[in-house]
């Protein structure tokens, strides 16, 4: 059955709590809106299909203004229609609003922000703060940030807005096996340092972590986006422990851009009241990113491999994989960049993204048989860009999955088309 | 002007042929090359029931919060029945502790199932010191309504307990006693308070209903109201899945369709077939069967074709564990169904794993694991041509 293919996950802990904080917000907007002239309005315009650094994607929207005033409005919307079929059955045409997301920020004083970011999925059905940290700089190559902070790991869970990419279906990877988006508490340092046409980047965070759902989920699967079911997270650690998320980027204006990264910590509740429970068990994740332009064909490229690495207890079932692999690939190709329709910057691009998920790595005691819980997709599409802010696009999807013990795979494809924009 | 028109012509021509274009979306399989799926004739209200059991067996995976464990075999229904079918050495049971009729001796060590895996924290069952033990590879579960209903009296005429008929074949009926919510079929068949088991390695089990209670009891460590004992705390526990529930699945596994036989007009099938009956294969493996009343007016009175006789069989020492349930001797087995063989691959990760324990990693492995009273079809076999080996296996491939 073609339920969603991408189930959301259940969150509705603080749903009224943040439903109110946002009407709140909303309201006093509007009303501060509705007293002056809209001429004052200032649009911080920005190119925001072409990716900055990774690191840079939080700021690299664009922003509504008011006059002078410190703080500036923004966020994106997008909704799609799919039909899909799995194995011939489908469960017909269905139209989606996929997110609503709202960002807000401010200059608090020169060299201290604040941004933050909420987002409604699916509806109102999960309602997440995924950003909300201050910023202070320091110097360039030192910068302070505390709040709720979005770890480093890999690229896309930084650089997520819809409006950026050219496909309807966040990466498989990205969500299914890493947890973007993926947002705790904490706080860490970051910094930049130009050096000719190179750019050299860091960041390091200590954050509130992951909790034992990650092996204890009704996926059935090692799945550390369980841990995001934990809306306590942002109150207090499920462990103590914090989780160590780290990244090194390198660009070259003219190379490209290419991102290391590792989040690790301890995910299970190893002791309680001064009680031992159980032995530290840590997970790890590696990740490499890289993203280039070619500069003859303009054909953009952009991709991103992670290694995820659970101890899971040899007693508990191996249906829950010690180790996890996956990554994607897209592949941009502008093909007429022109005015089009009275827009002036229009541009209309193909584009594959090739995406790869092995979700237990390894062998069965019983058989020393490979371990399977493995999908492979393939996801040719058309965009078209009106403006480098919005996007209207054509997915065809086909995914190939194969359950544990690798049986014949189960078989899902189908069309998406659908928009995202800034606003 | 032009250009622009004729992009937006492309993209809406694109959009149309995407759609309209039902070639690049999957198709369903074959309705015979797979197992899952009702049996025909259910009402509509029939199938949602059937919808809800599906999720119950299919979707509804156990953890730590909703009653996992804490010792356990497996997370959910699906995970041992892949596509509703046998299942794999992941998930290969293992039973201990009785060796004959007078029952279970390591019950208050943990019996007779071991529950191998646990949850963080904990440590899972050993087999006990002086325990002997057999393993179950998880049958497939499709056509088991047509078996539940098939009365006892059909059953007991298949029996030859002393092999009065002198054909060396002698099956018998395991004689079961029953848990209390079992409700018995109509016209069911009782002696000295024991009743007729159908289902299970050693036909050790009465209906679907004891199944389900078992299998979430013992498989996956959920207690209900119908199995309360709890195989960690050696206590009743509270229900940590509702009756409901529990009825929903039994309703699934009763209305699962029954494997569909593929090639059936295929000469060499046909050819195979007449090989399998000649050299004596037939005998425990009945071709046909038929139900009698059933609830379920699309299960009543209808012919089947699962190989089976329902009924315990001698297999010889060499698929003598030491192990029984029941009153089953050690040596003797339920026959079991055949229908849906030549898809076990389908669901067993792409190679067999037959017999009672997947010993058999083919067809020919599992014939010549017959001993006791398959023996002599199993020489019989072993005497045939290898051409005719051939098309006896393609046969039992079709089922």
């Amino acid at each position: 059955m073609v339920s969603s293919i991408w189930p959301p996950l259940k969150n509705n802990k603080y749903q009224m709590k943040q439903y109110y904080l946002l009407t709140m917000l909303l309201c006093s907007s509007a009303a501060l809106l509705a007293q002056i002239d809209p001429v004052l309005l200032r649009q911080t315009e920005k190119d925001t299909s072409g990716l900055k650094m990774n690191m840079d994607a939080i700021y690299n929207r664009p922003f509504l203004q008011l006059g002078k005033l410190p703080v500036a409005l923004g966020g994106y919307v997008e909704a799609n229609y799919q039909y899909l079929k799995e194995n011939g059955i489908s469960e017909g045409h269905q139209f989606q609003m996929r997110r609503l997301t709202l960002f807000v920020s401010s200059s608090i004083a020169k060299r201290i922000k604040f941004l933050s970011e909420i987002e409604f999925e699916d509806g109102t059905k999960e309602i997440n703060i995924e950003f909300a940290s201050v910023d202070f700089e320091l110097s360039p190559l030192l910068n302070f940030r505390g709040g709720v902070v979005m770890n480093p790991i890999g690229a896309f869970n930084q650089n997520h807005d819809g409006p950026k990419w050219e496909f309807i279906d966040r990466p498989i990877s990205a969500t299914q096996m890493l947890p973007a988006t993926w947002s705790n508490v904490g706080f860490g340092i970051f910094g930049k340092k130009y050096v000719k046409d190179w750019v050299y980047a860091y960041e390091a965070y200590f954050t509130n972590g992951f909790d034992d759902k990650i092996i204890n989920n009704e996926e059935g699967k090692t799945f550390l986006p369980a841990s995001k079911e934990n809306a306590d997270r942002f109150e207090e650690s499920f462990n103590g422990s914090p989780l160590f998320t780290g990244k090194i980027a390198v660009k070259n204006r003219k190379v490209g851009e290419l991102g290391l990264s590792y989040m690790g910590g301890i995910y299970n509740k190893y002791q309680e009241d001064g009680l031992t429970l159980d032995k530290k068990r840590p997970v790890n994740v590696f990740a490499i990113d890289f993203n280039t332009t070619l500069p003859k064909s303009n054909t953009y490229i952009n991709g991103e491999w992670a290694w995820v690495h659970v101890d899971v207890p040899e007693t508990y079932t191996e249906q829950y994989g010690r180790n996890q692999q996956g990554g994607f690939v897209d592949i941009v190709q502008p093909v007429l960049k022109q005015p089009m329709m009275g827009f002036e910057k229009a541009v209309l691009n193909v584009a594959l993204r090739l995406e790869y998920v092995d979700w237990n790595k390894g062998t069965f005691k019983s058989t020393a048989g490979k371990i399977s819980d493995e999908v492979f997709a393939f996801v040719p599409a058309i965009s078209w860009r009106p403006t480098p802010q919005t996007v209207i696009r054509l997915n065809y999807r086909h995914n190939t999955q194969h359950d544990i013990l690798g049986n014949p795979p189960s078989k899902i494809a189908g069309f998406q088309f659908g928009f995202s924009t800034y606003f | 002007m032009k250009k622009q028109w004729l992009v937006m012509g492309a993209l809406i021509t694109v959009i149309l042929v995407a759609i309209a274009c039902e070639k690049i979306l999957p198709g369903a399989p074959a309705h015979d090359s797979i197992l899952d799926g009702p049996i025909e004739g259910l009402t509509g209200e029939q199938h949602q029931l059937f919808l809800r059991g599906d999720v119950a067996f299919n979707d509804d995976v156990f953890t730590a919060a909703n009653g996992l464990g804490p010792l356990f075999v497996s997370t959910s229904c699906g995970s041992c029945h892949a596509g509703d079918g046998k299942g794999h050495p992941f998930t290969t049971l293992t039973r201990f502790g009785q060796t004959d009729s007078t029952g279970n001796k390591f019950m208050q060590l943990g019996g007779p199932q071991l529950q191998n895996r646990a949850l963080p924290s904990f440590m899972p069952e050993q087999i006990p010191l002086g325990a002997t033990f057999s393993k179950f590879t998880p049958p497939a579960n499709t056509g088991l309504g047509f078996l539940d209903a098939v009365t006892d009296h059909t059953i007991l005429s298949l029996a030859d307990e002393h092999d009065a008929d002198g054909d060396g074949i002698s099956g018998r009926v395991n004689w079961i006693t029953l848990p209390v919510y079992i409700t018995h079929r109509p016209g069911t068949v009782e002696r000295n308070n024991k009743y007729i088991g159908r289902f299970g390695k050693k036909a050790a089990v009465y209906d679907l209903m004891q199944q389900t209670a078992n299998a979430y009891n013992q498989d996956m460590g959920i207690v209900s109201t119908y199995e309360p004992y709890d195989s960690y705390t050696h206590q009743d526990l509270d229900p940590e899945v509702t009756n409901q529930k529990v009825l929903d699945l039994v309703f699934y596994l009763r209305t699962l369709k029954a494997p569909i036989q593929r090639n059936e007009n295929d000469a060499d099938v046909i050819s195979g077939k007449q090989l399998f009956t000649s050299i004596g294969c037939a005998k425990c493996h009945i071709p046909e069967l038929k139900t009698g009343d059933c609830s379920i007016a699309a299960l009543a009175n209808k012919t089947f074709h699962p190989y089976t006789d329902l009924l315990l069989h001698d297999m010889g020492p060499g698929l003598n564990d030491g192990y029984t349930e029941g009153s089953a001797l050690t040596e003797e087995w339920r026959t079991p169904p055949l229908w849906g063989l030549g898809l076990s691959k389908n669901s067993q990760g792409g190679q067999y794993y037959l017999l009672h324990d997947g010993r058999a990693s083919t067809i020919e492995d599992a014939i010549k694991g017959h001993g006791g009273e398959g023996k002599a079809s199993n020489e019989l076999f072993q005497k045939l041509s290898a051409a005719d080996q051939v098309l006896l296996i393609k046969f039992l491939e079709s089922l």
